[in-house]
């Protein structure tokens, strides 16, 4: 079976077509794409972008990451994981919030500075 | 503190980061940025989302990585920040009033300025969608500021209007935090949004896109005025609602993501003139306004689709505002760039042929999505070059290249749109 | 709680009813069934200060009209509330339009509206008047008309009364007077209250609150038809597409669709006039907005509609069968007294309204002995408007003036605290709003909803969920991110 899709990988969005049972993927401009065919039809996966309560912060939530991209299945479960982290400011951009996700080996990580209130 | 600068950027988003950062490369030392908030980075601080950084670092990174980036070009240089400050006046003479709370009231000169406010979100009013004013509407950056910033959820039923990629974006995030987002409704009959974006931020969590619809009336709960119900309807080729394809959503929030323009208040107050198609500064090649001195970058001047664009279009503003302040105005024969047929608008509008880089891209974009296409630049004698594409579509910026020698014997340059022969 | 006077309503009529009896040695409370003042008719109608010439000759209208707009040219500057004197055209272009256009100078002569001449030719008209269409060549203008704030004037009003010891109960709509000795008994949102006189000024409810009055007596009640008109109101730069208020040629259905600069540089274009049964139904309808923006090109085709940044309805209080304002005591409860079918010119008439309950009064024994020591209140300025040297000295005495909040309107943090403290504190968005003008621009509060968020919260000590858009209830979040389900 053929199946249509687009490549998220990059803002090109390439409209790919990918043979599900042959695993070649055509309409890609990059290898990237090729890649990207062939995993969402075997086992898609997701960068993971969200947030993480903060306390004592001069904002309330820091923005984090997935290191890599997870799978598509355990992304609600991951959100779980998330929601129960409350970290103290200061957080320093790159820090490793949690360690190895669901056993996925995938961190997630603060993207961005949040300085501690001065009260 | 020093009231006479060489250089004064208005705005420290992505635009006013990386025009500081050319301008030190070009090697000017006294910059100074005004940036209202407490942070710099703009509107990235509350993009988390990734998408950002392909063509400018070759990564994908996140909004606020993204910013830090820039963050840190910027902090090893002079560059001076002037934070939580507000430009609240611009003069056609270069001078800025800013004020804060720490330094007052204070008014500021400048050989250059470089203008970097960014956009804002077209509210309810622009498109007059009928219906109650109640809570629980809100346009999709306040939504996410909310949410990202601040932690609050807005609601837990969601109807988005417009599938731009603000609202592809917050689709996906408010599902994450445990909304439910009901449908993502389209005034077009395609989505102006990235496809990349559709199929991450719809298709991933069967949201339904509704093409072709808009929301017709918004009922309130009567007695505590918070929204509870959006109507759509289907629209013709005009646009116009259809009677009697009303489909109705039970909900408590309606997210509005109609389009963004150019935040040019103080360009207005300097007598900067505008295009009424870009909505920001008419600008030379060298992202010059009308008032000599004053140049513009980032969505304050056009509204980018990548943060990637708007970094290299700060970094030539930042290039040509040093070079301005070292070698004074540039003089030379003009000439215009014009939108022809097929074409909304294109930037710059104008070129100084004697001073211009060997070649400078013109930016511009489509009216209608189409599919196998020869974007066109033409002079006063006729085609200059042309380029074919697949597909093009109002939402994806596009640009070409005009090349010193096209403009020999110009006084006018167009660019436009034609439809590919079966040749 | 025992009171001389009660105030049922906080409108642009009430407020002006409890500034004037705070002149006097009274105890008077007001009782607003809203959380805020000046929340329904008053905040939505055309800003319009009339000159006069409109309101049949001997009616009530015409003469508070002529009387309220007086005042409100001398309180305006005394008070600080926006007010701007641009003049009037009522424009025609048609036989019949003129004949209506001298009509209307005629009454307003009868009126005694001073200044109003005839223009006569299409020259004189574009004179003052260049982007109205070229076909219309007869008017009649009125140097004082005027766009004023509505909500502005009834606020400078309230707050007037407060100062000057008038209590205000908010969230306290009446559900039952009773006739005691010496007075009434009132009870409202939960509480009774006990006075001699009472003001009914309820705008659209001033019917129900008359028959809760007189009980099985009720069929004497006046009857109140709910009128809506919608608007739009466009950005500021379409403000000075006009240089006056622009009114069509009446005809019988209302005064036609105005286009007008409004006091704050806007451009206000509307109404229309649809007799809905709902007197609570504020909802704009495309139909109506479609007939309102094509009856405005009547008037002029430079308007630019994309500017446009809001679109809104306000409903007015028609009395069946009456064509005037009912302005009276009770023929059946004494010291009950009657301001209903507040209408168009309401807004114009606004001060008079309290000199003519006085009047009322002083003739049914109530003592009015005049404070020595009244004093109104001045509303603060806009820092926006102050000049270089007020905005300096204003951030050096609190330094929260140099934090700007509302970027579109450039209201700080200041002015937004100001209000949070005024003598009737604002506790919503919307009441930010009104008394600072704050989310009232181009992005109409998309920048400055979420900081004004947190500055009430912070303030007022609330949780999210006690953060209201405008009417209690109307909460703006719904939950925070990452509580456990």
């Amino acid at each position: 079976m053929i199946k249509d899709m687009v490549c998220i990988n990059c803002p090109r969005g390439c409209h790919i077509k990918v043979d599900t049972e042959a695993l070649t993927v055509s309409g890609n401009f990059c290898p990237r794409g090729k890649a990207y065919g062939i995993s969402e039809v075997t086992d898609p996966k997701r960068t993971l972008t969200s947030t993480v309560a903060v306390t004592g912060g001069v904002i309330e939530r820091v923005s984090v990451k997935s290191s890599q991209p997870i799978e598509k299945k355990l992304l609600f479960k991951a959100m779980d994981e998330i929601n129960k982290i409350r970290i103290k400011a200061p957080v320093e951009i790159g820090t490793v919030i949690i360690e190895n996700l669901l056993s996925t080996g995938v961190n997630i990580i603060a993207t961005k500075t949040v300085e501690a209130k001065n009260d | 503190m020093n009231t006479n600068r060489d250089l004064i950027i208005i705005g420290g988003g992505p635009a006013g980061l990386a025009a500081a950062y050319g301008a030190f490369q070009e090697g000017l030392r006294d910059i100074l940025i005004i940036e209202r908030d407490d942070t710099l980075g703009g509107i990235l601080n509350q993009c988390i989302h990734n998408g950002f950084g392909l063509h400018r670092f070759n990564e994908e990174l996140t909004g606020p990585e993204y910013a830090n980036r820039y963050e840190e070009m910027v902090k090893s240089t002079s560059v001076e920040i002037m934070s939580n400050t507000m430009a609240i006046n611009l003069t056609d003479d270069k001078e800025v009033t800013v004020i804060s709370s720490e330094g007052g009231l204070q008014v500021l000169k400048a050989k250059a300025i470089i203008l970097a406010m960014g956009c804002r979100e077209r509210p309810r009013g622009a498109i007059s969608t009928p219906g109650d004013r109640c809570a629980g509407i809100f346009t999709a950056g306040a939504a996410q500021k909310y949410c990202n910033i601040d932690g609050y959820l807005v609601g837990k039923r969601i109807v988005i209007l417009g599938s731009g990629d603000i609202g592809l974006i917050m689709a996906r995030r408010m599902t994450l935090e445990g909304a439910k987002v009901l449908a993502d409704v389209e005034l077009c009959p395609y989505s102006n949004g990235l496809a990349r974006n559709i199929a991450q931020c719809l298709d991933d969590y069967d949201i339904p896109l509704y093409p072709s619809y808009t929301v017709t009336d918004i009922v309130s709960d009567k007695d505590h005025q918070r929204i509870q119900k959006v109507v759509i309807s289907k629209v013709d080729e005009h646009k116009k609602p259809i009677p009697g394809t009303e489909i109705s959503f039970d909900c408590d929030t309606l997210l509005l993501s109609v389009g963004l323009i150019p935040e040019n208040e103080l360009s207005g107050k300097a007598g900067i003139e505008l295009d009424c198609r870009t909505r920001g500064p008419i600008v030379f090649d060298n992202l010059e306004t009308d008032k000599e001195g004053v140049f513009a970058c980032g969505n304050v001047l056009q509204v980018h689709d990548l943060v990637d664009n708007v970094s290299a279009e700060g970094e030539r503003a930042g290039h040509n505002a040093a070079k301005y302040i070292q070698n004074g105005e540039p003089i030379s024969k003009i000439v215009k760039v014009c939108p022809g047929p097929g074409i909304g608008y294109v930037c710059p509008q104008f070129i100084r042929v004697d001073t211009m880089e060997d070649s400078v891209n013109v930016f511009f974009r489509v009216n209608l999505p189409e599919n196998n296409v020869t974007l066109v630049l033409s002079g006063n004698d006729g085609k200059l070059a042309s380029v074919k594409k697949i597909r093009v579509a109002p939402s994806e910026m596009e640009s070409l290249k005009i090349k010193k020698e096209y403009l020999n014997n110009c006084s006018e340059i167009t660019v436009s749109l034609e439809e590919n022969h079966n040749d | 709680m025992h009171y001389d006077v009660i105030v049922i309503g906080s409108g642009i009529t009430g407020s002006s009813v409890a500034m004037e009896l705070s002149k006097y040695h009274l105890k008077v409370a007001v009782l607003e069934k809203e959380n805020d003042v000046a929340m329904k008719t008053t905040k939505a109608n055309s800003g319009i200060v009339h000159a006069g010439y409109d309101p049949k000759p001997g009616t009530l209208m015409a003469r508070l009209n002529v009387e309220g707009a007086k005042q409100i040219h001398a309180l305006a500057p005394l008070m600080n509330f926006h007010f701007k004197e641009i003049g009037s055209l009522v424009i025609g272009s048609t036989p019949e339009e003129h004949e209506t256009i001298n009509k209307l100078y005629s009454r307003g002569l009868e009126n005694k509206v001073e200044g109003i001449k005839i223009l006569k030719t299409s020259n004189e008209v574009h004179k003052i008047e260049p982007n109205l269409n070229p076909d219309i060549d007869f008017a009649l203008y009125a140097p004082s008309c005027g766009v004023v704030s509505p909500w502005e004037m009834a606020l400078a009003f309230s707050y007037t009364a407060r100062i000057n010891g008038v209590d205000f109960f908010f969230d306290s709509g009446v559900t039952d007077i009773v006739s005691v000795d010496n007075g009434y008994q009132i009870m409202a949102g939960g509480k009774a209250y006990e006075c001699e006189y009472v003001i009914n000024c309820a705008g659209l409810y001033a019917d129900k609150i008359y028959q809760l009055a007189l009980k099985d007596k009720k069929d004497e009640s006046f009857e109140i038809i709910p009128c809506k008109g919608e608007y739009y109101l466009l950005d500021k730069d379409q403000g000075s597409i006009l240089n006056h208020v622009i009114f069509q040629t009446p005809t019988k259905l209302g005064k036609g669709v105005l286009v007008s600069p409004t006091v704050h540089g806007n451009l206000i274009v509307g109404p229309n006039a649809d007799y809905d049964e709902d007197k609570d139904d504020t909802s704009t309808k495309s139909e109506a907005l479609s007939l309102i923006r094509q009856a405005s090109l009547k008037t002029t085709s430079k308007v630019s509609f994309g500017s446009n940044i809001r679109n809104f309805s306000g409903v007015r209080s028609y009395i069946k069968d009456y064509e005037d304002f009912l302005i009276a005591e009770s023929p059946i409860l004494p010291h009950f007294i009657n301001f209903a079918g507040i209408k168009s010119p309401g807004i114009s008439c606004g001060p008079a309204f309290g000199t003519e309950a006085i009047k009322i009064l002083s003739g049914k024994g109530l003592k009015l002995d005049k404070k020595p020591d009244f004093k109104y209140y001045r509303l603060p300025s806009y820092f926006k408007e102050m000049s270089v040297i007020e905005k300096q000295d204003a951030i050096a005495k609190d330094k929260r003036f140099g934090q700007v909040i509302c970027r579109c309107e450039t209201v700080t943090e200041g002015e937004i605290l100001d209000a949070i403290h005024a003598p009737i504190p604002a506790r919503t968005i919307d009441g930010i709003k009104r008394r600072t003008n704050a989310g009232m621009g181009r992005c109409q509060g998309g920048f400055c909803g979420p900081k004004i968020f947190k500055i009430l919260m912070e303030e007022l000590n609330l949780n999210y969920d006690e953060v209201y858009q405008d009417t209690t209830g109307s909460n703006i979040v719904v939950g925070k991110t990452k509580e456990a389900k």
